[in-house]
């Protein structure tokens, strides 16, 4: 397991890091590495040219911008689970991060570039669907926003082009939100076989607004908009629960794998859109 | 490419392709080879160094992104004949058998004590999750985590023989 | 086996200084100057012949030296270490694969990563052909892995399975005859035992350094079996075996995975040879699933007949039993070591027929227990459905079958003879620990609230430390390798001029704590501190003629050669010391460093004084040669059989399947112990890979027979958080086929404790009309029973 080789770059400004990617024919973005360097080891990826975003200043913060948090593209796993702002603004973004992987995982790998990455079975994109933030994309020709919902496109792709970064994530701060999950080796260890990241904003005894994401469970981690109905203007009893859990996989092609088929896969992500419900509601 | 690295102290300047893995630059360039290779994924946690004073797998780590960082190795922990408690806390509960992944499970046992020296013993387990052992089930790992936890806190630890059955 | 300070102590171990600071030398670690790094090209079918190999660009990258095929090493042969039965593995595909993965090509290059990618520039034509991997559709022979060879390669029989020494009369009339009576009930249930991935965590490695100039070769290898593969080398370079020096320094696990000599082995060899440089292999963790030996990986239908009030008149288990592609070390041996313990602790008619047959998949050989536990989860899986669906306790249906203490030694339903044995205490330990009855009463309260808490029984009898050198009559001599040597251990101990001591084994340690071990017998014998012993292994021409560490072996055979090498030095050193001290031999006692006249402590000399002597042989007393060592060859009369009881305590989540193993306890009993802190520590980790059979663990290939499981990501070892503290008590009911007493601990943990957790997870959800369900117990599977039972 020895990458094959390649060109490494390390640029010092943003400016210079999208101008390396512009000009190159295959160049990736490397900020972490847990997703890329593997791959690049079995040799299932080749790029030519290798930029890493860590010693572009600024990027690793993680700011409190009024009424949202934004957190940048070198933010790792670790500092985003104990971050106190994420954690008061947006749990399930810190849960989803805590629960990522290992602690050394943690340390390395961001927040940012898991999310870039787009695995179907990645914690923190269902915590970001969830909580409706938005994704600032940077290239050569200037600055856009995708919302979460327009980010993930398919298993491994998002909607960044090879010529732009993920420079930040912008959290909106209200409501409350959880994520729970069921991992490969049972409880919430290892990847999810089926997970779920929940938002809502309920006052005075009724659910306002709602979303609900769900991953590990079809070929990209999406928002159950059945699912969120279904608690939208109720009290979030536990039929209004069960009626969105029901809703947990409409319109959406359930994948299996060695750990889960079809008819698990779908059964669990009605639970879990049920327990984590039942978090946010308790 | 050239990278400068400080490794247990002493300050390195190297050439390096940009590909060569860190545990590479480690064993092979450096010749510090108790930071161990036990899988291809990032999922063992043999390689487990501390990079600025964080636990990072050493497999999955290019030694250009140390560049004008701190590595702190394996053997690094000891304090010239001075075993370091989490050492010691090995040693005296039988936490090792073939010893292959102990290096690794040194080090995250060392972070995870540097951040919480009492640590339950559902913490050790989770503060070490990122480190695989074939051999010993974890149990005596868990001994002497806590072993070293009163070392540390400057309590009278528990030995292997306050527990091994009779 | 006396009981002093050290001999059943708790010591602190002799190789973890080293260890714990990162100073241990694994292969690995070892760096030759001038060193040249191997990478293999692999197959990526399951079968197909090969059509061409062109190497030509690899040949013109930077840095590469060499790439070779089977055409540049077929005149070295097959490697010998192969049991001629079925198809053997040529070093490097020779004009066809039968597995994905197979070696095609070897490239030898300046550095591993240059040598990867040469390895991506050999370009290989390859005609696919048909594959079988389901092991019913290869034992129903309607494609053959090798053409014209049926894929069954031999049938093992329990009564029958060694012509003119075992051979007794067919026990399947009488079961028949039982299984007619009115007052009997059958139970019967198919399972399988899912094959494995070992996975030590150190992966195989090797180096080696051809000298032409000796005439010699050395090879660091991560093996179980250095002087297997010193012979073995020898043969195929026609090389005596005193030109060969294999050596296994630290390694890192072992399980079984090490315990057979590899093609790489060799092949490193012979491009060094070429070369006339050292050449490393390292393999990757996802090479390991293809070029090491895998585990397990048997169905079959386990069938009890008894009465209704627990007694078994009958245990039938017919079970297809994979091979893989090829036969190598003790392939076909694994189920005949599974069938030495077929009847297991009971005293019960046993019809047993193990199919050893090959499919298109990498090669399975000994794992952790070595066909002992498939054969105690098949006979305790289908005893637990037995008294279940009789209505009796399982702890009561194995007390009613078991051998009684007084009946030892017995010879069992398949021939064989169980050296010592009490079943019913060692139990009844446990269950007095446990508190069996409340730990019921704890479990129904559970269930009343909706809670699914289950109890899993298991209770074992292996069979381990080979043992007898007449089972190389069966055709496992290891001759053929150039290894004229056989279940026989060893041990020297000497005395060196200053007084210290080495103690050089036949066997070494994987982890196991040889030098500790070791150190404590002789330590114990001779009065000489610890600290100043020191024991060496692993060097096929230093150490003595050994066998391997395997088979939970090592301390009952080597260890036994050991105690009496030590008692010979001691025998010797009492004369000495009685001439010195102008005493009677007899009158010598040891002690503190040095010996003593009984009854007057200060009439002593020191072991350097002694030592002194023996090396200046004009000072001995007449009649007595110089030196102060011992070496012993033992081969013990029998093989040992430790037993145990093992219970867990699970709960299930009803919705989603998940399985929390809330506590485990054991009561193991393995004869004598000599440091109970490694033998709980053995325990531990054999318990934890039992455990995660029963719930993680699976080796998975597709119809294609690529193996889905190749990363950690995919083969899910247990973390810390996914196993608990384990519970350990022990009895002692020492051997009485070796002076020590002791019966090996190695894969005792392992062979109780799979069919420990399944049968507690099948009775957490017994009441929901779950039989059964097969291992690994994830989540999915648990609720998919779950499920059915409903319906």
């Amino acid at each position: 397991m020895y990458p094959a080789k390649f060109d490494y770059v390390s640029p010092s400004t943003l400016e210079e890091a999208l101008s390396i990617l512009s000009a190159s024919e295959n160049a990736k973005v490397l900020s972490g590495g847990m997703s890329l360097i593997p791959l690049m080891k079995m040799r299932l990826v080749r790029p030519t040219t290798v930029v890493d975003i860590s010693r572009i200043p600024g990027l690793d913060e993680i700011t409190d911008e009024g009424d949202h948090i934004s957190i940048g593209a070198m933010v790792r796993h670790a500092d985003t689970a104990a971050s106190p702002l994420v954690i008061e603004h947006a749990a399930a973004l810190a849960q989803a991060a805590g629960a990522t992987a290992d602690i050394q995982v943690r340390n390395q790998g961001t927040t940012c570039g898991s999310i870039a990455h787009a695995d179907l079975a990645a914690d923190q994109p269902a915590a970001v669907l969830a909580l409706g933030a938005t994704m600032v994309v940077a290239s050569l020709a200037g600055t856009r926003e995708i919302a979460a919902a327009d980010f993930f496109v398919d298993t491994l792709t998002s909607a960044l082009t090879p010529e732009e970064i993920l420079v930040k994530i912008k959290v909106p701060k209200g409501g409350k939100s959880a994520y729970v999950k069921l991992g490969r080796r049972g409880g919430s260890s290892d990847y999810p076989i089926a997970a779920c990241a929940v938002w809502v904003d309920a006052s005075n005894g009724t659910v306002s607004d709602a979303r609900i994401a769900v991953t590990g469970v079809g070929s990209k981690p999406y928002l159950a908009a059945a699912s969120a109905q279904a608690v939208v203007g109720t009290d979030g009893s536990g039929d209004a629960i069960a009626e969105a859990a029901s809703h947990a996989t409409d319109d959406i092609v359930v994948l299996e794998d060695l750990y889960g088929s079809v008819a698990y896969r779908s059964h669990l992500a009605g639970v879990y859109v049920q327990r984590a419900l039942e978090e946010v509601l308790a | 490419m050239e990278i400068s690295v400080s490794v247990n102290g002493t300050d390195h300047r190297s050439d390096v392709e940009p590909r060569t893995l860190l545990v590479h630059y480690l064993r092979e360039d450096l010749g510090l080879t108790g930071t161990h290779i036990g899988c291809d994924t990032g999922y063992c946690g043999a390689c487990t160094v501390i990079v600025d004073g964080r636990t990072v797998k050493a497999c999955t780590m290019l030694a250009v992104q140390a560049d004008g960082q701190s590595v702190q190795t394996i053997e690094g922990v000891a304090n010239g004949d001075e075993l370091h408690p989490v050492q010691e806390g090995f040693w005296e509960c039988h936490g090792l058998q073939c010893g292959f992944c102990t290096p690794g499970m040194i080090m995250s046992s060392i972070a995870l004590l540097d951040s919480n020296d009492d640590p339950t013993e559902e913490e050790i387990r989770h503060g070490i999750e990122g480190n695989l052992c074939r051999c010993t089930g974890y149990h005596n790992i868990v001994r002497s985590v806590q072993y070293a936890g009163a070392r540390i806190r400057g309590e009278e630890p528990q030995g292997a023989s306050q527990e091994v059955s009779s | 086996m006396s009981t002093t300070s050290v001999m059943g102590g708790i010591v602190r171990r002799k190789e973890d200084p080293a260890l714990i600071q990162g100073k241990g030398m694994f292969v690995d670690d070892i760096k030759r100057s001038r060193e040249l790094a191997v990478a293999f090209v692999r197959s990526p079918f399951a079968a197909a012949t090969i059509t061409s190999v062109d190497a030509s660009a690899a040949l013109e990258l930077a840095g590469v030296h060499a790439v070779y095929t089977a055409d540049d090493v077929r005149d070295l042969g097959l490697n010998p270490a192969q049991v001629a039965v079925g198809t053997l593995r040529p070093l490097l595909a020779d004009g066809a694969v039968h597995h994905v993965g197979e070696a095609v090509a070897m490239v030898v290059a300046d550095d591993r990563y240059v040598a990867q990618d040469a390895a991506d520039l050999v370009y290989v034509e390859y005609e696919p052909g048909d594959v079988v991997i389901d092991l019913k559709e290869a034992f129903a022979d309607t494609h053959q892995v090798h053409d014209g060879v049926s894929n069954t390669l031999l049938t093992w029989h329990g009564h029958a399975w060694w012509e003119g020494v075992v051979d007794l009369p067919d026990p399947s009339p009488g079961i028949q005859e039982a299984k007619e009576r009115d007052d009997t009930v059958v139970v019967s249930l198919e399972m399988v035992n899912q094959r494995l991935l070992p996975t030590a965590i150190e992966t195989r490695a090797v180096l080696a350094d051809w000298n032409s100039g000796y005439g010699s070769v050395e090879l660091w290898t991560s093996s179980q079996i250095p002087h297997a593969v010193a012979g073995a080398i020898g043969v195929m370079f026609g090389i005596p075996s005193n030109k060969v020096r294999v050596v296994a320094p630290e390694v890192g696990g072992g399980f079984g995975v090490k315990l057979n000599v590899y093609p790489d082995e060799a092949l490193v060899c012979f491009a060094s040879r070429e070369l006339g440089r050292p050449v490393r292999w390292t393999e990757t963790r996802r090479e390991a699933g293809f070029s090491s030996t895998q585990g397990r990986g048997w169905i079959g239908t386990a069938t009890i007949t008894g009465t209704r009030d627990g007694k078994i008149l009958g245990y039938e288990l017919d079970a297809i039993c994979d091979m893989g592609a090829y036969t190598q070390n003790l392939t076909v041996a694994v189920p005949l070591l599974g069938l030495f313990v077929a009847p297991g602790q009971y005293d019960i008619p046993t019809s047993y027929a193990l199919h050893c047959v090959v499919t298109n998949t990498p090669t399975t050989d000994a794992y952790r227990g070595a066909g002992r536990p498939e054969a105690a989860y098949y006979l305790d899986r289908i005893i637990d459905t037995y008294a279940r669906e009789i209505g009796m306790d399982p702890a009561d249906v194995r007390k009613v079958n078991y051998w009684k203490p007084d009946q030892f030694p017995v010879n069992t339903a398949v021939g064989m003879t169980m050296d010592t044995g009490d079943y019913e205490m060692n139990l009844d330990a446990l269950l007095d620990r446990v508190g069996y009855e409340d730990l019921k009463a704890r479990r129904d309260a559970a269930r009343a609230e909706g809670r699914l808490l289950g109890i899993g029984l298991s209770t074992y009898v292996e069979v381990c430390g080979f043992g007898p050198s007449a089972l190389a009559g069966l055709g496992f001599s290891w001759a053929g390798y150039g290894l004229p040597a056989a279940f026989n251990g060893s041990g020297v101990v000497r005395v060196q001029a200053d007084g210290t001591c080495t103690v050089t084994i036949g066997t070494g340690p994987s982890g196991q704590g040889h030098e500790t071990t070791w150190a404590q017998i002789v330590a114990d014998g001779l009065g000489i501190a610890m600290e100043n012993i020191e024991v060496r292994h692993g060097d096929s021409l230093d150490s003595p003629m050994g066998t391997g560490t395997f088979g939970s072996r090592s301390i009952a055979v080597d260890g036994t050669a050991t105690y009496e090498a030590t008692k010979r030095v001691r025998e010797k050193a009492a004369t000495i010391a009685g001439h010195l001290l102008e005493a009677a031999s007899e009158d010598i006692q040891f002690q503190d460093g040095g010996a003593h006249v009984a009854g007057s402590p200060d009439r002593s000399v020191s072991w350097a004084q002694i030592a002194e002597s023996a090396y200046q042989p004009h000072t001995l007393p007449e009649g007595v040669e110089g030196g102060l060592e011992s070496s012993v060859v033992f081969s013990p009369p029998n093989a040992t059989w430790p037993f145990g009881s093992h219970m867990a305590l699970v709960e299930v989540d009803p919705t989603t399947g998940d399985v929390d193993l809330l506590e485990y306890w054991a009561t193991d009993d393995c004869g004598n112990v000599i440091n109970p802190m490694i033998v709980d520590g053995q325990l531990h980790g054999g318990i934890a890979q039992g455990v995660a059979q029963a719930l993680f663990e699976e080796a998975i290939y597709d119809d294609a027979g690529n193996l889905l499981t190749t990363s950690l990501i995919d083969y899910p070892l247990p973390a810390a958080g996914n196993l608990p503290m384990f519970s350990l008590d022990r009895t002692v009911t020492p051997t009485d086929v070796n002076a020590l007493g002791v019966k090996g601990i190695g894969e005792a943990g392992t062979i109780g404790s799979a069919q420990t957790i399944v049968n507690a997870v099948v009775d957490a959800l017994s009441h929901l009309g779950v039989r059964h369900i097969d291992m690994p117990l994830r989540p999915q599977r648990v609720w998919q029973a779950i499920e059915d039972g409903r319906k």
